[in-house]
């Protein structure tokens, strides 16, 4: 995942912008007297981010195997693992073992959607304002948050296709799972995801804009995904962390990003108890992106920009 | 699990790029020449004089990566931290399992312990000497590797050091005070061999997730996308070996014994110390063979890597 995203930081995205304005700034002159609040037009370009957030991470057909393959074996481990630990305390965590292994794979699914290893456009993003290639991106008939957070979202959607249904496929053949068959609970799970996505999207860039102040974000950066990797149950389901410690976790934003989702799926909550889960994920998505915003104001007010 | 390697996967943002790595790399006509006779002096580097210059050649880069890293020095404190923290979540994580139970797969905690630091100790050996490896594909794709094959030092050399991440010592040393922890715990009628067996598993290991670098690498030349399949082997193979034998399949702990021998980086050799029945069966004496198997399997590493070279055609940019 490393190289992939790496790789793709620099040439590609100029691309995109390039055609995302296109289509943004294009087609206002023809509407009304339009101009940057012209809705329609807004809307299609924050679409047309997201389309090829989304076909930037597709065109790597050989890391995707590969990272599927990974995200397969891992899931494979940490579910022998499981299967050894449930076998001595059945309902552990309240889950039945088959609820704890579907558990695992919702994990291994979401990784990558979530950006839980890291290595999502935060990496690129704190890379242009050290470059000073920011000063670039404010210019544009476009808003640094929604902008990302539209290419961010077509790359979540297509990591969890990618990366999600193939391991969730394997780990269904290999192991009994506990997979809802009524089509409310998917809808509900697809949008919890969705939520969790804006978290996880909310969370990032605000470690990337630390790059304004810091110039090097990646010890923030580290932080936070560690932050995120354990509080988020990829390590072990946040309703088996003992005492105050799971009560902290799950209420704290990284638990939109999997103990919640998969909660949904395994349904956990009956009935309309299921809301308050997804309010709090809504909750955090809105505050979060919110002070993202208002950094990002302030941050705006940092750049210089020499003329030449 | 500080699986998949993302561990570092900030690093690289942070260090001052173009110290090393010229992006000019245009190759004269006379470039196959050139190369050929290079993987002939790589190769046949037999002598004693050879792999010394090699070795010094490692230092040097090394030291000047090491000098680059602390031109941002907070970022390299807290990038050695989360790579400490990050691998002691692991451990973290199999605390937490405990609070719930005695008996992992049969182990105690301590048992469970030992294994993990020894695993831990181990890969984060290889991890921090070679672990920059998995940077090849990325240098095969941007034909950055053109200019490595120029210079008069080894490819693997120039691979192996190229973006040295000193803050993976934070790995060892977490691996390392987990392993001083068990063995103060651990319930072991220590025999002189038993207690020769604990720095033979440690080198073996570290040989032995060495090797598996060096082929995920040699790899890489073909497959220049594929990086992250060795992540499987390397950090979920570490993930594995933290855990007792007994918890996973037989057909998988016959894979990482027989396939890809990962189980004498820990899992044999910890078997006879612990004194516990091996869940496949071998016989006594091949918990002593996890130095044989290393030599091995860098034997193995070393030819997939010069066939990898020989294969590598530049992308011509």
């Amino acid at each position: 995942m490393r190289a992939v995203s790496g790789e793709m930081s620099g040439g590609t995205s100029d691309e995109g912008s390039g055609e995302g304005s296109q289509d943004g700034s294009g087609k206002e002159p023809g509407r009304r007297s339009g101009g940057r609040d012209d809705v329609p037009g807004r809307r299609s370009l924050y679409a047309a981010v997201a389309v090829r957030g989304f076909r930037r991470w597709a065109t790597y057909r050989t890391a995707t195997a590969a990272g599927v393959f990974t995200n397969t074996v891992f899931g494979l481990i940490v579910s022998y693992s499981y299967v050894a630990l449930w076998a001595q305390r059945p309902h552990l965590g309240g889950y039945s073992q088959s609820q704890a292994l579907t558990y695992v794979w919702i994990g291994q699914a979401l990784l990558m959607t979530m950006c839980l290893m890291g290595g999502g456009f935060e990496d690129e993003l704190m890379e242009r304002i050290r470059s000073g290639d920011i000063a670039v991106d404010l210019y544009r008939p476009a808003d640094l948050q929604g902008w990302w957070l539209s290419a961010d979202l077509g790359r979540a959607v297509f990591h969890l296709l990618g990366r999600g249904v193939v391991p969730m496929v394997c780990g269904a053949l290999v192991f009994p799972l506990a997979l809802p068959g009524d089509a409310v609970t998917w809808l509900l799970f697809l949008a919890a995801v969705v939520l969790g996505a804006v978290v996880s999207f909310a969370v990032r860039f605000l470690v990337a804009l630390s790059a304004f102040w810091l110039l090097d974000g990646a010890g923030v950066s580290q932080v936070v995904w560690l932050a995120g990797l354990f509080f988020s149950g990829m390590l072990l389901p946040l309703t088996v962390f003992p005492g105050w410690l799971g009560g902290l976790a799950q209420a704290l934003p990284w638990a939109a990003m999997l103990q919640v989702p998969a909660d949904v799926l395994l349904r956990r909550h009956r009935g309309l108890a299921v809301l308050p889960p997804l309010a709090l994920q809504a909750a955090w998505a809105l505050a979060l992106l919110a002070a993202g915003r208002a950094l990002q104001a302030v941050a705006a007010r940092r750049v210089v920009v020499h003329g030449g | 699990m500080g699986e998949y390697g993302a561990v570092d996967a900030h690093g690289a943002a942070g260090e001052p790029g173009a110290v090393g790595a010229g992006n000019d790399a245009h190759m004269p006509g006379a470039m196959d020449a050139g190369y050929d006779t290079h993987v002939r002096d790589t190769v046949g580097a037999g002598s004693v004089a050879a792999v010394a210059e090699a070795l010094r050649a490692y230092r040097l880069i090394v030291a000047m990566w090491v000098r680059s890293t602390m031109a941002y020095r907070a970022s390299f404190v807290l990038t050695a931290l989360g790579n400490f923290a990050a691998t002691a979540l692991d451990f973290v994580t199999i605390v937490l399992m405990f609070s719930h139970i005695t008996t992992l797969g049969g182990f105690t905690l301590p048992e469970v312990a030992f294994l993990y630091g020894t695993t831990s100790t181990a890969f984060g050996a290889a991890d921090l000497l070679l672990g920059s490896m998995d940077r090849l594909g990325r240098r095969v794709r941007d034909g950055t590797l053109d200019t490595l094959l120029l210079r008069p030092v080894p490819v693997l050399v120039q691979v192996a050091a190229d973006r040295f991440a000193l803050r993976r010592f934070g790995r060892i040393l977490q691996g390392a005070l987990v392993l001083a922890w068990s063995l103060a715990r651990v319930d072991v009628a220590w025999t002189p061999a038993k207690v020769l067996l604990v720095p033979l598993m440690l080198v073996g290991g570290t040989a032995i997730f060495g090797a598996v670098f060096v082929c995920g690498a040699a790899f890489q030349f073909r497959a220049g996308d594929a990086s992250e399949l060795q992540n499987s082997v390397t950090y979920g193979g570490n993930t594995m070996l933290q855990y007792p034998p007994g918890v996973f399949a037989r057909e998988l702990v016959r894979g990482v014994t027989f396939v890809v021998p990962l189980a004498f980086v820990n899992w044999l050799p910890a078997l006879h110390i612990l004194g516990r029945p091996d869940p496949v069966g071998l016989p006594g004496w091949v918990a002593f063979c996890s130095p044989l198997v290393a030599l091995l399997c860098c034997a193995v590493a070393g030819a997939a890597w010069r066939a990898g070279l020989r294969s590598y055609r530049s992308t011509g940019s």
